[in-house]
């Protein structure tokens, strides 16, 4: 066994051991913040099997958009709305825990038997190393460009969603419940602190 | 693929290193064992070292702005006295809130210094002169400079106190607003020199010393940098997230000793950073303002001599250095003469101003680049 695939093993073990446990402890731990930051953890052990994989360049969108940004966002989400509130009991919890742990097991399980029955290609074909960007690149402009379009489109969408969700002023009733919107929702005309107020009273 | 036969192998430290130890018969794969911590060690020792002359410029060029001396006890010219505020953090007692949580107090700091540094593997002091030419060079640093904010948030929320949370907040959302522009007018670059590698993108600005930079080409994507990397570092026209007077010192209010030293030193590593990376895109990176080929030439000296190879070596080092500190200059002398920002200016000026300019920038390259393919690299 040379060095390298020596360092090569341990990486991988260490990098599953991280991923495994972070991602038990994103599903498991009660405080949600805890899992959240293990979440940019199991991302980043992520990146780290593309790395081993020879794919840098997957490695590092996954480190830009799945750390980066949608992690970030998680947290941003949490931290703005983290109210210290005591949620009411709910009945049958223990049944609940229950069924949802059979479900995933049995998912679980569907996988391993999976993962067991496929004819695997080994060794899989040649890294292709550095040229991964350009082959990329050339995948996503030809026989890829629909669903990446279609992706794009999804994304607007949802942003679009998200500001009509977050700026209910600019409908004169609410989308939701029908009611005449809040005016105190409504945008102010911005005026400057200091210097336009005597303006303003001798006008009025 | 790549078109860069011209260019000179220049000086290889690694296969010199690999070749003598191979001389002494220790197998390859030792050798290269042996070889792999030494540049990792000289590039974390430089930087620290480069953190220490900021600091001391910091602290002398803020006092000829407010015209006083600056310190003036320690050493000459007072160029200890980064080393005295290095050792005064170092003995500082190191305190955890009692509230605050003690893991992600600690991991913070760690999580805020530790991208910072890994991004200094992609920066090029020399043909071969850095510490691995990674294919995805820049979008590697673009990705790794993301991780920070969640060091930023995480040591808001632990230290339990409003003031914290509010600048971990605040770093994150500037961050996040400002990596939008950056990472397009990085993508220009990358346009016109057909790879994300550093080194490919300097070779490409190699042909006719001073007028062949980038910052002749990408005029208004050298500027939006420029704002983009300021804001990254939170310097001081954009240094929301610690605004003295609003916040205390935001996100680092709690934190003491050595805690401290890592955002400390954490934010004057990338500043060095974010310098040097600018001087790579857009100033040539070590690049004489004269080619070194055409100097050699008229000396009557094969760029490929040793002695030649030495001497363009360390003229590529010196250049690079001498740049990124122009550049540093430059941040420090504007964080004390400009005044802050609010947020909204801020929050603003990222998305209404430069996100917009930086795509309309990015299209134009592409239209000149199909249009003057030998100027815009084609």
């Amino acid at each position: 066994m040379t060095i390298a695939s020596t360092t090569e093993l341990i990486c991988f073990l260490v990098l599953s051991v991280t991923l495994v446990a972070g991602s038990l402890g994103v599903v498991l731990l009660p405080n949600i913040v805890y899992s959240a930051f293990l979440l940019g953890g199991v991302f980043l052990s992520v990146a780290g099997l593309y790395l081993l994989l020879n794919a840098s360049f997957v490695a590092a969108a996954q480190v830009l958009v799945y750390v980066g940004a949608v992690n970030v966002l998680i947290l941003f989400a949490i931290m703005l709305v983290n109210k210290k509130e005591t949620m009411a009991a709910i009945p049958g919890l223990l049944l609940r825990r229950v069924l949802s742990g059979a479900v995933c097991a049995g998912l679980f399980a569907l996988l391993l038997r999976a993962s067991f029955t496929t004819d695997w290609a080994l060794p899989g074909p040649t890294p292709v190393g550095e040229e991964a960007t350009i082959r990329i690149g050339e995948h996503l402009f030809s026989d890829y460009l629909l669903p990446f379009e279609l992706a794009s489109v999804l994304l607007l969408m949802a942003m679009i969603g998200a500001i009509v969700l977050a700026r209910r002023d600019v409908f004169s009733s609410d989308v939701i419940t029908g009611e005449p919107v809040d005016q105190g929702l409504i945008e102010k005309a911005r005026t400057p602190l200091l210097l336009e107020k005597p303006a303003l009273e001798k006008t009025s | 693929m790549q078109t860069f036969a011209v260019v000179t192998p220049g000086l290889d430290l690694q296969s010199s290193f690999l070749d003598l130890l191979d001389g002494f018969g220790v197998s390859q794969g030792l050798a290269h064992l042996l070889w792999l911590p030494l540049p990792m060690l000289t590039v974390l020792v430089s930087a620290v070292v480069g953190v220490l002359v900021n600091v001391w410029l910091e602290r002398k060029i803020s006092a000829a702005v407010q015209q006083r001396i600056g310190p003036e006890y320690a050493g000459a010219l007072g160029i200890l006295q980064p080393m005295a505020d290095g050792l005064k953090l170092l003995f500082k007692e190191d305190i955890i809130p009692a509230k605050a949580d003690g893991l992600l107090f600690t991991l913070g700091p760690v999580l805020v210094l530790v991208p910072v540094i890994l991004s200094w593997l992609v920066v090029p002091f020399g043909q071969n002169l850095l510490i691995s030419n990674v294919g995805v060079g820049v979008f590697l640093w673009i990705a790794l400079s993301s991780i920070q904010p969640i060091g930023l948030l995480m040591s808001g929320y632990s230290s339990n106190n409003k003031y914290s949370l509010l600048g971990g907040l605040r770093a994150a959302a500037q961050s996040i607003s400002y990596e939008i522009p950056l990472a397009l007018s990085v993508l220009a670059i990358v346009m016109m020199s057909n790879s994300l590698s550093t080194v490919d993108i300097v070779n490409q600005q190699a042909g006719a010393g001073i007028f062949s930079w980038n910052i002749w080409r990408q005029p208004v994507g050298f500027v939006i940098f420029w704002i983009c990397v300021l804001a990254e570092c939170e310097r001081l026209p954009f240094d929301l997230p610690e605004a003295e007077e609003e916040l205390v010192a935001g996100y680092q209010t709690e934190y003491a000793g050595m805690k401290f030293a890592l955002f400390y030193l954490g934010s004057y590593i990338n500043l060095v950073l974010s310098a040097l990376l600018v001087s790579v895109l857009y100033l040539g990176g070590w690049g004489f303002p004269i080619p070194v080929e055409w100097l050699a030439g008229l000396l009557g000296q094969s760029v490929d001599a040793p002695l030649v190879q030495v001497i363009t070596g360390s003229l590529g080092i010196v250049m690079t250095v001498l740049k990124a500190y122009l550049l540093v200059f430059f941040a420090i002398l504007l964080r004390w003469t400009v005044p802050r920002v609010r947020i909204d200016q801020l929050l603003d000026l990222g998305w209404k101003f430069l996100l917009p300019v930086a795509l309309v920038n990015l299209l134009v390259t592409a239209a000149l680049k199909l249009a003057f393919p030998g100027a815009f690299g084609g």
